[in-house]
């Protein structure tokens, strides 16, 4: 028995009713009575979900024009400047960006205790934001300065654009040195103190579709809370790295740029955070739906924690100098079960990433679509996969010393 | 019999009292010392874990009062802030007592105040900012 599926047919069944979804987590247990096909034949759609710190991300914002009119050159929203070159009220607020006033790392570690995450969960939330802006004045334009403050929904637009999300992968940080060390992967205590990690694994979205056989441009997906949309791929999209046999790929590889309305989102999905010694960022909720088209993309879906490989990277010397190389592989059961054991020394492990937030996505993307308010888009491009030839490229360093 | 722990804060000018050795002698209290420390405008911050009869604590904590000592509960000096957890586990590793601990399978964080030490270590190392430092007096 061959199964076969079309999205047209799986939104049919979405919108009589009958569609049949499981979240990443829980068809396991059907794969392993069912075998693939049982459960390929029996489950439509396979929710996934992830729930973690995701520096490249930010909001498109057009604030609506004031009277008389300015052309903004700088904007800061409660005091975290957002980049204003574009047009007169449009900017772009990043999840990283600080205060001039923020001490960041002269008082190491510094706290970055309110970022551009921090203004985002603060706007998603509804809270009142002061907008300062400066401008030098044109006659189209006259005004020089304004100072207000605002609400989301008293602005035309609000559009979350994340340019690097739900990365497919990712290195556990440990440290080998002998002092602490402060990182975007967390605290790292010396002398292989804690391996902390960042991925939701078996539940996370691109290891479950590994090849990016369903997920491409126009992908409707949860994020933040609300509907957005697969843009691009990311910003250091990495197909091309080795795989397991399974086709997980066994370092940090694929990324997604995701759009969405910022109006429809969540703050409880969009957490602005402050890694100590490190900087402000978001945490970020993203969940994508795989269509069960076939067997072979159950297979893809059916793949476990202890399938799933990840390589423990030293923070203290070998990441922040490139030197590469790694301290060998480990998989996400062992990472989970809080202990690796990493050449002969047993280490306790820490996520980064909410597992049980990521449960909480695929269990509302399943709630959604089974409820028939979220059908399955059909993707308009393919995203570039095993086959692109893809290399990352390093920062060419030449001219200056 | 009760069994208490306290942070006892004792202002610049009571920091050379025996306030420990009164505990002992005169409320006939056990007392075990977690932490102790002195910052920079000579405020002492003591934490303890008292234990004796009741009436000799309560007595012994009206004393301490009396005394211009502020008494807290040390079990309500760190509070979780649950709505801010994420639950994303960071913490588990970096608390030193198991107060913060990942339980599984179910993958979420959960904060046991008794085990806490008060290290403060969480504070900063939590990026949700969850934990909090409350002051909170015994009356
Ligand atoms: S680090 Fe903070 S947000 Fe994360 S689980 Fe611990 S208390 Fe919760
Ligand atoms: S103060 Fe220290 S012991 Fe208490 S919860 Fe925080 S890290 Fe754990």
């Amino acid at each position: 028995m061959s199964v076969q599926r079309t999205f047209e047919e799986i939104n049919e069944k979405i919108k009589s009713g009958r569609v049949v979804v499981m979240t990443a987590e829980e068809v396991l247990d059907l794969v392993e009575q069912k075998g693939i096909t049982g459960a390929a034949a029996a489950v439509d759609v396979v929710t996934t979900g992830t729930f973690g710190p995701m520096c490249s991300s930010g909001v498109f914002l057009n604030f609506g024009h004031s009277k008389p009119r300015i052309k903004m050159n700088e904007v800061y929203l409660n005091g975290v400047p957002a980049y204003a070159g574009v047009a007169a009220v449009d900017a772009y607020l990043g999840a990283t960006a600080l205060p001039a006033a923020d001490p960041a790392n002269r008082n190491y570690p510094g706290e970055f205790t309110y970022g551009g995450g921090h203004v985002i969960e603060d706007l998603v939330a509804g809270k009142e934001i002061e907008l300062e802006a400066f401008a030098y004045g044109t006659d189209c334009y006259p005004l020089k300065k304004i100072k207000t403050v605002f609400r989301l929904s008293e602005i035309n637009e609000a559009t979350l654009f994340n340019p690097r999300n739900a990365y497919q992968n990712y290195n556990v940080a440990v440290n080998l040195s002998d002092k602490t060390i402060y990182t975007y992967m967390g605290v790292l205590k010396p002398h292989l103190g804690n391996a902390n990690y960042s991925s939701a694994g078996q539940l996370s979205p691109l290891f479950n579709d590994p090849l990016l056989k369903t997920i491409g441009i126009g992908t409707r997906i949860f994020l933040g809370g609300g509907i957005g949309y697969v843009a691009w791929h990311g910003t250091q999209h990495n197909p091309c790295v080795e795989r397991a046999a399974n086709g997980t790929p066994l370092y940090p590889a694929g990324t997604l740029a995701v759009i969405g309305d910022l109006k429809q989102m969540k703050p409880c999905w969009l957490r602005g955070l402050s890694f100590l010694g490190y900087g402000a960022t978001l945490q970020v909720g993203l969940g994508i739906p795989i269509p069960i088209l076939n067997e072979e993309i159950m297979e893809y879906c059916a793949v476990k924690d202890e399938d799933i490989f990840a390589p423990v990277v030293d923070y203290s010397h070998a990441y922040p100098n490139r030197e590469g190389g790694n301290l060998g592989l480990v998989n996400y059961k062992q990472l989970r079960s809080g202990e690796i054991s990493i050449n002969g020394t047993r280490v306790p492990t820490a996520p980064l990433s909410s597992y049980s937030g990521a449960r909480e996505i695929a269990l509302t993307l399943k709630e959604w679509i089974i409820s028939g308010k979220f059908l399955l888009a059909r993707p308009a491009a393919p995203l570039p996969s095993i086959e692109a030839g893809i290399s990352l490229k390093s920062l060419p360093q030449r001219g200056s010393e | 019999m009760i069994k208490q722990k306290l942070v006892l804060r004792f202002p610049p000018a009571l920091v050379e009292q025996p306030v420990i050795y009164h505990l002992v002698k005169d409320y006939d209290l056990m007392v075990n010392i977690l932490r102790a420390d002195i910052n920079p405008k000579k405020e002492g911050r003591l934490m303890l874990e008292l234990s004796g009869s009741e009436a000799n604590f309560r007595q012994a904590l009206d004393w301490l009062q009396e005394q211009g000592l502020r008494v807290m509960n040390l079990k309500q000096q760190i509070t979780w802030v649950e709505e801010r957890c994420t639950h994303c586990g960071a913490c588990s590793v970096i608390c030193p007592s198991g107060a913060l601990a990942l339980t599984r399978p179910e993958m979420k964080v959960s904060f046991d105040a008794s085990k806490c030490v008060i290290c403060e270590l969480c504070l900063r190392a939590c990026p949700a900012r969850a934990m909090e430092t409350l002051l909170d007096e015994v009356k």
